[in-house]
């Protein structure tokens, strides 16, 4: 694949990277789990904390980050970012505390945990007597 | 004009063949998943990375946004050796993982260097960069002759 090849959005006047009407692309994501709970990792550049959505809808776990909008005068020379917001949704086990997700945002990365509700977790169970 | 993606992936660690193959396989489903213009964008495929970078040309400066998200502000090095702004760095693991299961890995990690020729003379002394939500932004006033060119040009 050539790394060179800017065929997206070239010459594109800069004010349109600001327009409302922005498709999706799908966020790179980082997914583990460990005892207590788990780590979703979503990189969105561009994106604030406050353009951070996060839903659930039945086992459905929806991201949604949107760029902050800014106009800017002038003309791109190079354009390889996208300017479409971004999405992902993911199927979520029946094991997760929905109550209890945590979100953070740093430097563009969205942190999910998602706890795993007390009755999964392993236990350990000792003997009496 | 060029842009120069020098890219490289110091992951050793976790490299195996089965490893490479099914993140080549993870990508592969991913290209399905995005929309046609990320098919051209690189060879994220081969386990390498490099940050997608734009260039904005205004009256009175040269903008050059690099997406680099989730780095330290500490980790990002910016240098100007005549026209070609470099822009290089680590993306180091945040923290130690916990031990448990891994279901997804499509970050990337390690260095990274991206060169980019400027197309007109820039104030070396007035550079500023700034890093925010994972994007940093270099804005490069342009030299006074550089801003009397590009007027020159306009009149004839």
């Amino acid at each position: 694949m050539n790394t060179n090849t800017l065929t997206q959005n070239q010459n594109r006047p800069a004010d349109q990277a600001a327009s409302a009407n922005r498709g999706f692309v799908t966020p790179a994501v980082n997914i583990s789990s460990n005892a207590d709970e788990y780590v979703v990792e979503a990189e969105m550049p561009g994106v604030a904390r406050d353009g951070i959505e996060v839903s659930i809808e039945g086992n459905q776990l929806t991201i949604i980050g949107r760029r902050q909008a800014e106009a800017q005068p002038g003309e791109f020379l190079y354009c390889e970012s996208c300017p479409d917001d971004y999405r992902r949704v993911f199927e979520i086990a029946a094991d997760i505390d929905s109550a209890k997700i945590n979100a953070q945002m740093n430097q563009g990365v969205l942190r999910l945990r998602l706890p795993k509700a007390e009755r999964v977790k392993p236990r350990k169970i000792e003997i009496a007597g | 004009m060029k842009l120069i993606p020098r890219r490289r992936r110091d992951d050793l660690a976790s490299w195996s063949p089965l490893n490479q193959l099914s993140r080549l396989r993870e990508e592969v489903n991913r290209l399905f998943e995005s929309p046609l213009s990320e098919w051209t964008r690189g060879s994220e495929a081969f386990g390498e990375w490099a940050p997608s970078v734009d260039l904005l040309d205004t009256k009175d400066k040269l903008t050059v946004k690099a997406e680099l998200p989730g780095l330290k502000k500490e980790d990002i090095d910016i240098s100007l050796d005549g026209n070609n702004l470099t822009i290089s760095g680590e993306r180091k693991h945040e923290e130690e993982r916990k031990e448990g299961e891994v279901f997804r890995s499509e970050m990337y990690y390690g260095r990274f260097q991206r060169t980019v020729t400027l197309p007109h003379a820039v104030d070396s002394n007035k550079i500023s960069a700034n890093y925010k939500n994972g994007l940093l932004v270099v804005d490069l006033p342009k030299t006074e002759e550089a801003k009397r060119k590009q007027i020159e040009v306009k009149v004839s």
